[in-house]
């Protein structure tokens, strides 16, 4: 690991200043993504402002919804009762991801900025316009099973790979960040990720120096009809090929709101506008989920290794909404 | 029983444990349970180990409780950061380079080499610890940034010389092979066993909203499933945690091997390593 100077932040002001100040510092979270990532020489920065300190932390109720400090713990988050009770899609999405040692550690902040699981960005050896710009993909032509099918450019295949972020769409959060002039800004979760076009360096539309501060929840009609479904290669401790979120508001069986977000498919939480399109106002029954997938993979494009994950998305959206209507 | 260790009338020692137990000054004031332990170990073979093991969990513990001394700093130490770190109890100040993370602090800095690496990544919970009561992985925690905080390794999780029920479980279970996870599994299991109390919920939770404690067998595993265990340990390891959480002891399913019967088996492996 490249040395590096260690402070910590004594409010978010100071923490948002000292990291705008200097381009190649960076906000330490739990430290479960950048850590791993600087061993691994991917990430170099020189200085790291822990802002794990800050109070920052509070999960509460707030205008009709709920308010979760960016700083407190995935593992507090999904077991909080205003959560489990309002949000249980969140707790499952939360749950479903890393171990409990990890996410005893990790924050909703840092989660939300946890890069990409694409293997070549990990390699230093190999090519990645993510790692440094201009040196070409390798995963474009290379192997490129566990990538994007949906919004990738020639520049970048990899995927958003994280499940919390999903969950958030699905329940259309806004997440709250601090600039270091102390301008506050509200990015809808679904604006907070980007597509990789020409820059993806990029994952995020947050500038340099923004703090996450908050994540807000607004009061859901989704509760009673919700679920996270995640398929991976082994039953547990590993990261989604394909995800779904899944959320209905259910009135004498037909469906009055919906969404659908996939995760692992993309740069960003893919949320399927057709889909949900194609449930409104249907009947919550097998036949309409299955058209609702088809709406969801319909403008897939797999790459050469990837292929299954068109299909295995289509069972996966019939599946969660399936669970999600306790049709199953 | 007697409340002395007793050589001659207890189970038949090697030469090199017998030289062993000699050494050991620190053995004679152990207590009860330990000595018992141990001498029912020896018995089953696998003395050696178990006795240095014990032997040098104590002197580590011994080493870490003069509260209060500062450590030299390494060479090459660059951005220096001075840390008070709480360990098992005793608080101790050193001068860290930042990058150092806690797992190689507790090794390399202060000799409490029970916590393990295994992948340096977190992906496999060998390096599991308990910070402020919840499990945590060293290998991705900075050292400076648990200061103030109360960390407990493997070390520290037995009173005196009585096992913490889970290790006890781990022995009387098998959950262990090579022993290399062992001490993360042990600290995972600590810290799944006190989520568990407080209703924390699981992916193999059916209802995330209603209120339970009860680990089933799958519960166990998925709560469970940041620690691996190459030798695939995993049954035992469930058995020893269902065991603890239930509150109900079963009876130990197997014995240790004593006196003539012991005599017995020792010569019928001779005569097989002459095969
Ligand atoms: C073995 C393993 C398995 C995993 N499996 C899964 C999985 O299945 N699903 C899943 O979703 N995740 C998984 N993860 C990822 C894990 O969830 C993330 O590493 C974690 O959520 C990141 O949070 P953190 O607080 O540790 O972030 P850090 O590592 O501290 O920070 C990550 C990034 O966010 C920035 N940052 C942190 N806090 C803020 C803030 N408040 N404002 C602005 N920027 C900030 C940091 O500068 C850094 O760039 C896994 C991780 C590991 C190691
Ligand atoms: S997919 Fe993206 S992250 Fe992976 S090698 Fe290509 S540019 Fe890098
Ligand atoms: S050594 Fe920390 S998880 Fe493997
Ligand atoms: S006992 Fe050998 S790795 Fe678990």
């Amino acid at each position: 690991m490249r040395p590096f100077k260690y402070v910590r932040a004594s409010d978010a002001a100071a923490a948002a200043r000292a990291v705008a100040a200097n381009p190649r510092a960076k906000f330490l979270g739990g430290g479960t993504n950048i850590l791993d990532l600087m061993k691994e020489d991917v990430e170099r920065p020189n200085e790291l402002v822990d802002v794990t300190r800050l109070k920052l932390s509070e999960i509460k109720a707030a205008s009709g919804g709920v308010s979760i400090g960016a700083l407190a713990k995935n593992s507090d988050t999904a077991n909080h009762p205003l959560i489990r009770r309002n949000y249980p899609l969140l707790t499952q999405a939360i749950v479903a991801g890393a171990s409990g040692q990890l996410r005893n550690m990790a924050t909703n902040g840092g989660n939300l900025l946890q890069r990409t699981r694409c293997q070549y960005f990990y390699d230093t050896a190999m090519p990645c316009n993510k790692r440094e710009p201009g040196t070409g993909c390798g995963a474009l032509e290379g192997l490129n099973r566990i990538h994007a099918i949906f919004g990738w450019s020639d520049k970048c295949v990899a995927t958003y790979p994280g499940d919390m972020a999903n969950a958030l769409y699905a329940l259309d959060a806004v997440v709250r960040v601090r600039g270091a002039s102390g301008r506050e800004r509200a990015i809808p979760v679904g604006e907070f990720h980007r597509l990789p076009g020409d820059t993806p360096q990029q994952d995020s539309n947050l500038a340099h120096g923004e703090l996450i501060t908050a994540i807000d929840l607004p009061k859901s009609n989704f509760a009673k009809n919700s679920y996270y479904l995640k398929v991976r290669d082994r039953a547990s401790y590993a990261f989604a090929l394909v995800s779904v979120a899944a959320a209905l508001e259910l009135e004498r069986g037909r469906v009055k709101q919906a969404r659908v977000v996939l995760g692992s498919v993309a740069h960003k939480p893919w949320r399927s506008l057709e889909a949900e399109a194609a449930l409104v106002g249907g009947p919550a029954s097998e036949e309409s989920f299955r058209r609702a997938a088809e709406a969801a993979l319909a403008g897939a494009k797999p790459l050469a290794h990837n292929g299954y994950k068109v299909e295995l998305g289509k069972r996966a959206v019939v599946r969660a909404l399936m669970r999600a209507s306790r049709l199953a | 029983m007697s409340d002395e260790f007793d050589e001659s009338s207890g189970p038949e020692l090697t030469a090199d444990e017998e030289a062993l137990l000699k050494e050991m000054p620190t053995l004679t004031d152990v207590g009860q349970a330990r000595r018992t332990f141990m001498g029912q170990t020896i018995a089953g073979g696998m003395g050696l180990f178990a006795l240095m093991l014990l032997e040098k969990e104590r002197a580590l513990a011994a080493l870490c409780t003069e509260p209060g001394a500062v450590f030299a700093a390494a060479p090459a130490v660059e951005n220096p950061v001075r840390v008070a770190l709480k360990i098992n109890g005793a608080t101790r100040t050193l001068e860290l380079d930042s990058r150092m993370v806690l797992l190689d602090a507790l090794r390399e800095r202060l000799e409490l080499t029970g916590t393990k690496k295994g992948c340096d990544q977190g992906q496999c919970g060998a390096c599991t610890v308990l910070v402020d009561g919840r499990r945590v992985l060293s290998c991705l925690t900075l050292a400076a940034t648990v200061e103030g905080k109360e960390v407990t390794t493997v070390e520290g999780l037995a009173k005196e010389d009585e096992l913490h029920p889970v290790q006890a479980a781990f022995i009387k279970y098998d959950g262990f092979q090579c022993g290399y996870c062992t001490p993360g599994q042990i600290c995972s299991a600590v810290g799944v066993l006190a989520e568990a109390r407080r209703g924390d919920v699981s992916h193999v939770t059916e209802d995330v909203n209603a209120s339970t404690t009860r680990l089933t067998d799958d519960e166990i595993r998925e709560r469970m499933s940041g620690n691996i265990c190459r030798c695939g340990a995993y049954p035992g390891i469930v058995a020893a945690i269902r065991e603890v959480h239930s509150g109900r002891e079963s009876a130990r399913t197997w014995r240790f091997v004593e006196g003539e019967e012991l005599a017995r088996v020792r010569k019928e492996w001779e005569a097989d390593e002459t095969v």
